[in-house]
């Protein structure tokens, strides 16, 4: 799950890790008040959405007085902010953070994620802050410096020196980065992130560490057991289809073609994606109905399928291990029925009882198409949609 | 010969007395599995469905000499379960539970390293079946056929897919070991194709990967210098968007890594012949093998 960087910063600091001073607003007075309250010098106005590429796109921008904040926050707040990370369609803005301006001599990298080879916390530290890091790693991986942290022993300071002299920091800053990496370890256990991102991180005009900007995403997995992080997601920043299959506990992502998949099982759903694609055709979406798929949720499935207006024919490709393939084909059957279905289903079942299953399809009198393996049902499917 | 599970398997099942551990334990039994009991703390000295019941993973082994053990435990206790049957000394421990936080599982992988003597199938994964010889997991037993195959998979349902594609055009497996979809797991690509290798049964080996991390740029590495087999090979998710978790928890191209397209590339790099379409595997395998 994704957070704003006012959020995510709220929780960096109320670990001990230095952020500047800052509030959000969610309209321009309250931003022109926050620009006062922080002195009434020069601040920055960020548009708060879960994408980065925002100074590019016009998101980020500085106002030397409280007056002028209030004027960007107008035209920011409600606008249409397109970046490289979010596509054409872009994101509304609900709300920007207000920030006071600050002197900087230097803007570093540094976060920390899992690493999946070593099974280890990974700290990643860059002396070329406040540019993507994947262009980095691409254009100059040698300037990417790694320390582990050994689960169970913690971060130890000297891991973290080793880190800060290799980007070049000198000593004074070099503790600095030691106490600030430590609140960020524990803000990252204490939170179960996923990943979390200082980028950049800033040497100010005092010789202080400062986070300038902050992404944080957590473990999905994890969230059953924080309350409060649960709170801090924001339905603005998710497809609106995606929402509704979330409600059902299905794992759908929307696509932009136009053919709808129902399968079973992550692995099998990303493979029917990519022989649609192999076939000539588009997905309109991803979409897991889970291993033990039961009639209601193929219900449901279809519901959030016949939802998107883009959809033109339904491929349907389950392998029944345990479920059983006339238990699925009435399913499917009574759905249709329900819903009334108006594009063609191709369906492709295979597993226990799958002649049965069969059979009641074909004598259903309605719209489907029966396929014997994925290679077949593909090529339907994309004829049909055509 | 077949690698992890054999007729000599005497299986426990950890959460044996929820509804998805007492299915599958009959279902493994009925494939021909020795299932010798079950564990559920607080439940120890009862009976269920025939079976023995322990409140430890300790007692159980002590009392049923179990030598392997499959978990149905949800996600929030799953890691600590994985955790009591390391301490057992359970030889093959097999989790299939899913959603396990990353960090328990980054405790549990810590744990593992100070008990050398279990290996860790998953989590997330359907588990492992020996064809014709018995299985610890989910795999359906009636799609399997015996033979010289050997699968290793990332996904669940795609392995189902591969089997019964061998199956249909005569190729029977040995053993199919789902070694699941998690950022974290026990078993990788590698030390499944190290067993496969020094199984004289296993002729050749169906490897399925799928996006996010670079285990399968390791495995094509190790198999260049080190394995000998034929290897057929399919990565789902090519036409997956960069930044989105497609279902499994690993399943993520971030960071400018674990794009489909590099490890298909690495894979055909080392030998091994990787099939676009996941409709291919069985018969490129039979065209592997000259059959």
């Amino acid at each position: 799950m994704k957070i704003h960087e006012y959020q995510a910063k709220a929780i960096l600091a109320r670990h001990g890790v230095p952020v500047p001073r800052g509030e959000v607003a969610s309209n321009a007075a309250e931003a022109g008040e926050i620009a006062r309250r922080l002195g009434g010098h020069i601040v920055v106005v960020k548009a708060q959405i879960h994408a980065g590429g925002r100074g590019k796109g016009g998101g980020v921008k500085l106002a030397k007085s409280p007056d002028e904040a209030e004027s960007i926050a107008k035209q920011m707040i409600g606008m249409t902010l397109v970046t490289h990370q979010t596509g054409p369609e872009g994101r509304v803005v609900g709300r920007v953070l207000v920030e006071e301006g600050l002197q900087m001599t230097r803007e570093l990298y540094l976060s920390v994620v899992l690493d999946r080879q070593s099974g280890k916390a990974v700290f990643m530290a860059s002396s070329e802050g406040g540019m993507d890091i994947e262009e980095v790693a691409a254009a100059t991986p040698e300037k990417i410096h790694r320390i582990y942290v050994e689960p169970g022993v913690g971060l130890v300071p000297f891991q973290a020196r080793q880190l800060g002299f290799a980007i070049g920091l000198e000593g004074p800053q070099v503790n600095k980065l030691v106490k600030l990496m430590g609140s960020l370890y524990e803000a990252f256990i204490a939170t179960d992130s996923a990943m979390v991102e200082i980028n950049p991180l800033v040497v100010t005009g005092q010789g202080d560490l400062l986070a300038l900007d902050a992404k944080v995403s957590f473990d999905d997995n994890a969230l059953y057991r924080h309350q409060d992080l649960r709170d801090l997601r924001d339905l603005a920043e998710e497809d609106h289809l995606e929402i509704e299959a979330s409600k059902f506990a299905l794992n759908y992502i929307h696509l932009d073609g136009n053919i709808g998949c129902m399968v079973n099982g992550a692995g099998l759903a990303m493979a029917t994606m990519d022989i649609i694609k192999l076939a000539g055709g588009e997905p309109a979406n991803f979409l897991d109905v889970g291993g033990g798929a039961n009639a209601e949720q193929i219900r449901n499935a279809f519901k959030i399928l016949m939802s998107d207006k883009n959809v033109k024919a339904v491929l349907i490709n389950i392998f029944g291990g345990i479920l059983r393939c006339d238990v699925l084909a009435q399913g499917v059957i009574a759905a249709v029925k329900e819903l009334g279905v108006p594009v063609p289903i191709v369906i492709r079942m295979e597993g226990t009882n799958v002649e049965e299953g069969k059979r009641l399809l074909s004598e259903s009198g309605m719209n489907f198409a029966t396929a014997d393996s994925m290679g077949d049902a593909a090529t339907t499917v994309v004829q049909l949609a055509r | 010969m077949a690698v992890l599970i054999d007729k000599n398997t005497r299986l426990i099942v950890q959460g044996l007395t929820g509804r998805e551990g007492t299915f599958h334990a009959k279902s493994a039994a009925a494939y021909g599995t020795t299932v010798v009991g079950g564990v559920t703390p607080g439940k120890g000295g009862t009976t269920h469905e025939g079976w023995p019941v322990f409140d430890t993973v300790e007692e159980a082994v002590e009392k049923t000499g179990a030598n392997a053990s499959v978990i149905f435990v949800p996600p929030p206790f799953a890691a600590d379960a994985v955790m009591e049957a390391a301490d057992a000394d359970v030889p093959l421990v097999v989790c299939i539970t899913e959603g396990i936080p990353t960090l328990d599982m980054m405790r549990a992988m810590t744990f593992l390293k100070t008990h050398p003597k279990t290996r860790l199938i998953g989590p997330n994964c359907p588990g492992v079946i020996s064809a014709g010889k018995g299985k610890a997991g989910i795999i359906p037993g009636h799609i399997c056929k015996e033979g010289t195959i050997g699968i290793v998979s990332k996904s669940g349902t795609l392995t189902y897919e591969a089997i019964h594609q061998l199956s249909r055009l005569g190729m029977g497996q040995t053993t199919c070991i789902g070694i699941g979809g998690d950022p974290l797991i026990g078993t990788s690509h590698i030390d499944a194709l190290q067993l496969f290798a020094d199984d004289a049964d296993t002729e050749a080996v169906i490897m399925i990967g799928e996006i996010g991390g670079s285990a399968e740029e390791e495995a094509a590495a190790w198999i260049k210098a080190n394995f000998k087999k034929p290897v057929v090979a399919f990565i789902a998710g090519q036409t997956a968007p960069p930044g989105r978790r497609m279902g499994h928890a690993g399943a993520i191209i971030s960071g400018g890594s674990g794009a489909a397209s590099d490890k298909m590339a690495a894979l055909t790099a080392a030998g091994v012949s990787v099939v676009k379409s996941p409709a291919d595997m069985g018969s490129m395998m039979r065209e592997r093998l000259g059959r």
